[in-house]
């Protein structure tokens, strides 16, 4: 038996129950608050998408999700989303490994395929209000953009906190509390990934 | 309205001249915070308010801070309610009172959203701040930074919403701002707006907090607190933080896309454009229901506490207790279409939301029955907080049946809107919640500041909000019934008259009641000395936080406790120690407490900057603030020395016994 074991155990060799071995390290305290801010985030994406599902219909005379959408363009964007997850899931070994060279290499891939997401969604946006169809257009252009572009944000927002991590293990190196913010970041990133499967899903495979 | 580059919408019509009321107001406002701030200039007490206070992540000032919030602001939410009082009295028939429609609107809508988001919300956030640590046997919250944040956000989003008062105007569409009517079209001016981006800085301090705190709750416990051993305000604040979590981002996302109609013409909520004011309405409620538990849930803990503590017997039922707060917290999420019965969504969803209404009464009737059990046969002292205690009992089961009978659609077509409504949630916000606050107020107080508060006059304020609160309310009932409908500054029908006066009689007496709460503070504050709690416990108390000295050390425990049963501090009395049992010496721990830091107030100041700036569309100052905001947070993320370490107090040592260290 480990010492960590051990010390799990009471004086007559039973084991403790989880929920009675006193206050947890800060690692695990630290990754669950941020687990719970995520699923509060998910509840707000869900009030957007509840949004979306009553006014995807309301054109208001204007063009349908069908008619707007280019799918090959949504699925290059899909694509460079689940390759940055996969490559931050790297970056996250590199950081197990303490190895400041690997973090570098797949926290810039990383960021390089999200700023393409950003790119490709913007150019979708821009195109979309040239044409007069913007989020004034109809209360169904008004879901589109504010669940859109409610991740977009999300998306943008993670990589200005990856500039933000890499240049804290560029200046603080892997203290404790860099390695544990920098493990909220892989999971607020993975979580963008799943909010993105449903919009594709649901805006875009979805639009009629 | 004309807009320039540097000022916005902002020009010296926003100052109300021609209103004598809201200047007169404001006038006191500012010479009270000037008053204030004079003293503490002159007793040059700023370092100590800077550094003790303003900058302290101390779970317990920080808890003592959300209080006193919400003290103020029940002095504004108060002043309001009397105005409207005073108004109904009078404009009967041709007589037509002394406030305007216009001026009346803002008024009902600041009362309803101050009382709401920054009496009740923040006091018992602040309650639960300040005991749940202790009560955990916990030294401070899972991140005591972000508590000082969301404490400094909260704050921004009252400072916000009362310089409404004084700059510019309050929204006059009630305390929800249902659209189409807070639309731009139909609302131009900043009074939507104020509201909006107070309540999205604030929400943005209470759902941090709510995170805070669940991660307190449930990875903090001292050793040996497994799930059923955790005391029961602890459970209630539990199942309050979840809700917080679950339901606040909804409000977010919905008070957002209002906020896009307004800023940016997108048709969320429009009458044009395909939008769907209801859906404003589905959504709002889906946040505003769990809300009322969200508030309602930490008062049933303090009552639990109180009963428990009072009556010198364990709480009666504590399983049952535990699992009628998490069914609440579950079914809340269930009934939300009952506030809008008479939308039309037809027989069978109206049904099924009745019925759902009704079951929630149920686990509630179980708390009251656990809490009558605990009182039966129990050694009963009647000090202040039991009074509240049992004014609840009695005034919230009279509040909990009239919902029950507005929860049957057809009753709900007639009583919709009236003012048997605002006598119900009155009923139950007033009588559950307001009165929670101040049994809590006054059963922790000594332990917060070591000296208990003046018994006589806490007694008075009592009845007086028992007996005002029954004269206030109880004719709205009636007039609820004969046809009198919320929201109306003057009515035509002046056999209405008499009780409206009862009903400004009543708002005086709780007047009284008020004052008696200050004059208790003051002769209190005055008289400490000779009111000294040496021994940490005035109460008898069982739970954790009386184990500690009154006020606690800011490490809370010098050692960990080891925690063996439920009330595990009345046990230790109970086999005569006045000591709890030390956790295992573990020789690598040393105490650490957390430094205190600027953070939470740099971030809130730049916070009401952007807020003030948006709601008048003063760009560059937005894109100040925002920068400013994230500027704090950097040189947060690069602060390296994160904790001061301590040594205990002697006495605080011996005050737990155990394997000693080495
Ligand atoms: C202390 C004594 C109080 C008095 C005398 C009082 C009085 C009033 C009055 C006269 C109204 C307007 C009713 C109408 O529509 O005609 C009102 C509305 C309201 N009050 Fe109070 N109130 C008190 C305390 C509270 C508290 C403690 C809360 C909540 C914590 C609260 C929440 C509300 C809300 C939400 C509204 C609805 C505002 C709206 O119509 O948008 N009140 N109150
Ligand atoms: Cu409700």
């Amino acid at each position: 038996m480990t010492d960590a074991q051990i010390s799990q155990m009471t004086p007559e060799g039973s084991e403790i129950p989880i929920s009675e071995r006193g206050p947890a390290p800060t690692r695990v305290v630290v990754s669950y608050g941020f687990w719970l801010f995520i699923l509060s985030d998910i509840i707000l994406f869900a009030a957007l998408f509840a949004a979306y599902a009553v006014l995807s219909g309301q054109t208001a005379g204007g063009p349908s999700g069908h008619q707007l959408f280019d799918r090959g363009h949504v699925l290059i964007e899909t694509a460079c989303l689940l390759l940055s997850s996969f490559t931050c899931g790297m970056f996250s070994l590199a950081i197990d490994q303490r190895s400041a060279r690997y973090t570098y290499v797949f926290g810039a891939i990383t960021f390089a395929l999200g700023l393409g997401f950003i790119g490709l969604e913007l150019s979708e946006f821009t195109e979309m209000i040239a044409h007069g169809n913007g989020p004034q257009r109809s209360a169904f252009l008004s879901a589109f953009f504010a669940l859109v572009g409610m991740h977009g944000t999300h998306v943008t927002l993670g990589l200005a906190w990856l500039l933000g991590m890499l240049a804290q293990v560029a200046t603080l190196g892997f203290t404790p509390r860099v390695v544990g913010r920098l493990r909220c970041f892989s999971l607020f990133w993975h979580a963008l990934d799943v909010v993105w499967i449903g919009v594709f899903t649901i805006v875009y495979l979805g639009a009629h | 309205m004309s807009s320039s580059v540097l000022l916005g919408k902002l020009d010296w019509s926003a100052i109300p001249l021609n209103e004598p009321l809201p200047l007169i107001s404001a006038a006191v406002v500012v010479a009270v915070i000037a008053a204030i701030l004079g003293l503490v200039t002159y007793k040059r007490a700023w370092p100590y308010f800077w550094k003790e206070w303003i900058t302290s992540v101390d779970h317990k000032r920080v808890g003592v801070m959300y209080v006193v919030l919400a003290l103020v602001m029940l002095l504004r939410g108060f002043a309001d309610a009397l105005m409207m009082r005073s108004q109904l009295a009078m404009a009967a028939g041709t007589a037509h009172g002394y406030l305007p429609p216009d001026h009346y609107n803002q008024i009902f809508s600041a009362h309803g959203t101050i009382m709401i988001f920054f009496v009740a919300m923040t006091f018992m956030v602040g309650l639960m701040n300040f005991v749940v640590p202790l009560q955990i046997g916990a030294r401070d919250v899972a991140f005591p930074v972000l508590n000082s944040v969301s404490f400094w956000l909260t704050a921004s989003g009252a400072l916000l919403l009362n310089m409404s008062l004084v700059i510019g105007e309050f929204a006059r569409t009630g305390w929800l701002v249902y659209p189409p009517l807070s639309e731009l079209a139909y609302s131009p001016g900043v009074g939507v707006d104020y509201y909006l981006w107070s309540l999205q800085i604030s929400g943005v301090g209470t759902l941090l907090s709510g995170v805070n705190l669940t991660t307190t709750i449930l990875k903090l416990r001292a050793p040996g607190m497994g799930y059923s051993r955790m005391p029961i305000f602890t459970w209630t604040a539990l199942a309050s933080n979840l809700l917080i979590i679950a339901a606040f981002p909804i409000l977010t996302a919905t008070l957002g896309m209002l906020l896009l109609d307004r800023y940016l013409g997108f048709h969320f909520f429009t009458n044009d454009g395909g939008g769907n004011a209801m859906m404003y309405i589905n959504l709002i409620w889906a946040w505003g229901h769990p809300e009322v538990y969200i508030l309602i849930l930490p008062a049933f803990g303090v009552f639990s506490e109180v009963i428990a503590t009072f009556s010198g017997k364990a709480l009666f039922g504590y399983r049952s207790m535990v699992i009628a707060t998490m069914g609440i917290c579950i079914l809340s999420f269930m009934v939300w279409l009952h506030h809008f019965f008479t939308m039309g969504a037809g027989a069978d969803v109206n049904g099924f939301f009745g019925i759902m209404t009704m079951i929630i009464a149920i686990p509630t009737g179980v708390k009251v029955f656990n809490w009558l059990f605990t009182l039966y046969g129990g050694t009963v002292r009647f000090n202040t907080p039991l009074l509240w205690a049992i004014g609840f009992m009695i005034t919230f089961v009279i509040g909990g049946m009239t919902g029950v009978l507005m929860a049957v659609p057809p009753a709900d077509f007639v009583l919709h809107n009236s003012l048997f409504l605002v006598a119900h949630f009155h009923n139950v916000v007033i009588g559950g919640v307001v009165f929670g606050a101040f049994a809590g107020y006054t059963y922790w107080f000594p332990k917060a500041f070591g000296f208990t508060l003046d018994e006589r006059l806490g007694k008075a304020s009592f009845w007086c909000w028992l007996i005002g609160f029954y004269l206030a309310f109880m004719p709205l009932y009636l007039l609820g019934l004969m046809g009198a409908t919320r929201r109306m500054q003057h009515y035509p029908e002046t056999g209405w008259q008499p009780m409206m006066i009862v009903a400004l009689v009543g708002a005086l007496v709780i007047f009284a009641g008020i004052l008696l709460t200050i004059a208790q503070l003051v002769v209190s504050i005055r008289t400490r000395d000779q009111r000294r709690d040496h021994s940490g416990d005035p109460w008898q108390g069982r739970t954790l936080e009386w184990s500690t000295r009154s006020p606690p050390p800011e490490y809370n425990f010098a050692r960990l406790p080891q925690i063996k049963g439920l009330d595990a501090w009345h046990q230790a009395r109970e086999e005569g120690r006045k000591t709890l049992e030390a956790a295992p010496y573990d020789p690598a721990e040393k105490l650490h407490v957390p430094r205190g830091s600027a953070t939470g107030f740099v971030a809130a100041f730049f916070s009401v900057a952007m807020g003030f700036a948006l709601v008048w569309h003063i760009w560059w100052l937005a894109i100040i603030g925002l920068v400013g905001i994230v500027a704090t947070g950097l040189v947060h993320a690069w602060r390296t020395v994160h904790d001061i370490e301590v040594i205990p107090e002697d006495t605080d040592l011996a005050r737990l016994i155990g394997p000693s260290p080495p």
